[in-house]
């Protein structure tokens, strides 16, 4: 019994160990909380600030109408056209046709390379000037046409570009053959952070390379591929403003802009776009947060590999 | 392939006949001229140092990788292509699933799907490939984790399982496809050694109900207490085959004697010695 006791006090017991301060960080907060409230009191006393007037002009029909319909209509459209031609483009990419991959490598090289600005401007104003109207129909069947002197139709399906070359539509396609060329490289990251041993897997059980795809590779690739797509979403949003390029006129920074100069209250418009902005962007983190978790099922805090890492460091370049 | 059906008697046929496979990565010759027969039911293993081509021979059987001269034959299936009238056609990528099908092979690295839990890896391949019916292929699911000792896993991630339950569920998934022939690639190298042994339980239960596999393995116990057929491979060649007590208990060649003693008495790999089976 003794022994035991005097074997115990031996023994270290339980750690209450004083912390360790931090009083710098003090200071930090203080200083924080000193710039935040002078912001705030600014805002409060400042007239200019002209809160009321913001406040009207965000709710004004125009202005929800032009965040309806160019920005989120815009962005969503942009987005679908960026992912599918992006994923359809990483898969050309990682392909062993070397037809389909330089063609998705060239694709990815031309549209990283022009500003989305420039390409916007160039497909408002230049697309009606060089195409004034598309056929579908057989390829070259207009020279065939003309060669021949064949008198049939080779010509299917004639869109006149009026119709489309200026507005969401054609805006919406400028920024998503943009978009595509960085999902490309995002996707392409995904689906090589795959593990090989899962494409083995799937295919000693007889299942096709397709099926293999679908089923097995690109929902893993989702869980590095979704994160950065969100990003690349939020950035959409405010990419939209560039759709006043083509010109695009129902489009909330358009409308701002328009607010402006007949009010000449111009902070107060562009405030109110810019709170839109905040609004829709902190909705669209939060949904990415939870899309994160629902494609990262079945994993644990693993990191992906140091290649598809490197990819995604590229991808953040524009 | 069908022209001497006279020398070619039911009984004997072998499921598995490789004829002179070479393969090289690169420069490096891999397999250099591997000959063999396995016959329904057999179990064979595949023993040798690492770096032999063991692994490799193992994957050119269903197509892994492909192989440079030879020809490998599975069932009827010529592997990889179809000989029209003596010249050999690649066949195409469905025609190769199709003949991976029958053959289920099992990882060292279990090679589960993260994203699915186990019924659903066990269950993929049988739904998307042969078009079973999601409610029957639950059902065999079930039984198979029940099979190797799992029948309360179900619905567990992969994540969620030690290595032994992973590469149990794995055996279940390549059963799934009622395989004729069963490929295991070192099945408990990526194993704490206490979970080796209810790993060979359930392929000793398979052996037993008379499933024609072929082992590549480090696990001599198992070797000499499973196999029909041991095969000791060095450097791409076939050095010594036979029974186990042949090979392993009294080898022929210096090179078998050199690596069997090497891993018998090294202190340093209990697994050389263990298979508490």
């Amino acid at each position: 019994m003794k022994d035991d006791q005097k074997h115990t006090e031996e023994r270290p017991g339980r750690i209450d160990a004083v912390p360790v301060r931090h009083p710098w960080r003090w200071v930090a907060v203080v200083v924080v909380g000193i710039l935040l409230a002078m912001l705030v009191h600014s805002f409060v006393t400042n007239p200019r600030w002209d809160w009321a007037s913001t406040f009207s002009y965000m709710f004004k029909p125009a202005m929800v109408q032009g965040l309806i319909q160019g920005t989120l209509l815009g962005t969503v459209l942009a987005m679908i056209i960026g992912v599918v031609l992006g994923v359809l483009l990483a898969v050309m990419r990682l392909s062993s046709n070397p037809v389909l991959k330089y063609t998705a490598a060239v694709y990815t090289w031309f549209f990283r390379a022009i500003p989305r600005y420039v390409l916007l401007t160039i497909l408002g104003v230049g697309l009606i000037f060089l195409y004034p109207s598309i056929d579908v129909g057989v390829p070259f069947g207009q020279s065939i046409e003309r060669i021949l002197g064949l008198q049939t139709q080779l010509t299917w399906w004639h869109i006149d570009m009026r119709t489309i070359s200026s507005g969401i539509g054609i805006g919406a396609i400028g920024l998503g053959l943009s978009e595509a060329a960085y999902m490309a490289e995002i996707a392409r990251a995904g689906i090589v952070s795959v593990d090989r041993g899962q494409t083995e897997a799937a295919m000693a059980l007889g299942m096709s390379s397709r099926k293999t795809t679908q089923r097995i590779v690109l929902p893993q690739a989702m869980r590095v591929i979704v994160p950065p797509t969100g990003n690349e979403a939020i950035a959409m949003i405010k990419d939209t403003s560039l759709l006043t390029a083509i010109p695009v006129g129902m489009e909330l920074f358009n409308q701002a802009t328009i607010i402006a100069n007949r009010t000449y209250k111009v902070m107060s418009a562009y405030v109110a776009a810019t709170i839109w902005y905040l609004l829709v962007c902190s909705i669209l983190m939060v949904a990415q947060a939870f899309l994160e978790r629902r494609f990262g099922r079945g994993f644990g805090r693993q990191d992906v590999n140091p290649r598809a890492r490197r990819l995604l460091d590229k991808t953040g370049e524009h | 392939m069908t022209t001497q059906p006279a020398t070619r008697p039911a009984v004997d046929t072998p499921i598995v006949r490789a004829v002179n496979v070479h393969k090289s990565f690169g420069r490096h010759r891999v397999l250099k001229g591997i000959d063999m027969a396995v016959a329904p039911s057999e179990v064979v293993c595949l023993i040798g140092p690492s770096g032999s081509g063991k692994t490799t021979f193992l994957r050119c059987i269903n197509l892994l990788e492909d192989i440079d001269e030879g020809r490998i034959f599975v069932g009827d299936q010529l592997m990889g292509y179809e000989d029209r009238a003596g010249t050999l056609h690649t066949l195409d990528d469905a025609a190769r699933a199709r003949q991976r099908r029958p053959i289920g092979m099992v990882f060292q690295r279990f090679n589960l799907f993260p994203h699915m839990t186990a019924v659903q890896n066990i269950i993929e391949a049988p739904t998307q490939v042969l078009r079973t019916p999601r409610g029957q292929a639950v059902q065999e699911a079930h039984e198979l984790l029940e099979r190797v000792g799992l029948g309360d896993r179900g619905d567990a991630y992969p994540s969620q399982l030690s290595g032994g339950q992973q590469q149990r569920v794995a055996i279940a998934r390549a059963l799934a496809m009622h395989p004729q022939l069963m490929l295991f690639d070192e099945p408990t190298s990526a194993l704490d050694p206490e979970l080796v042994g209810e790993v060979l339980a359930v392929m000793r239960e398979l052996a037993e109900e008379g499933m024609t596999m072929i082992v590549v393995t480090h696990e001599m116990t198992f070797a000499r207490d499973v196999a029909d057929h041991v095969v000791f491979m060095d450097a791409g060649v076939v050095v010594e085959q036979g029974s186990p007590d042949q090979v392993i208990n009294h080898p022929g060649q210096e090179r078998t004697q050199q690596f069997l003693s090497r891993m018998v008495s090294s202190p340093a790999s209990p697994r050389g010695s263990s298979g508490a089976v």
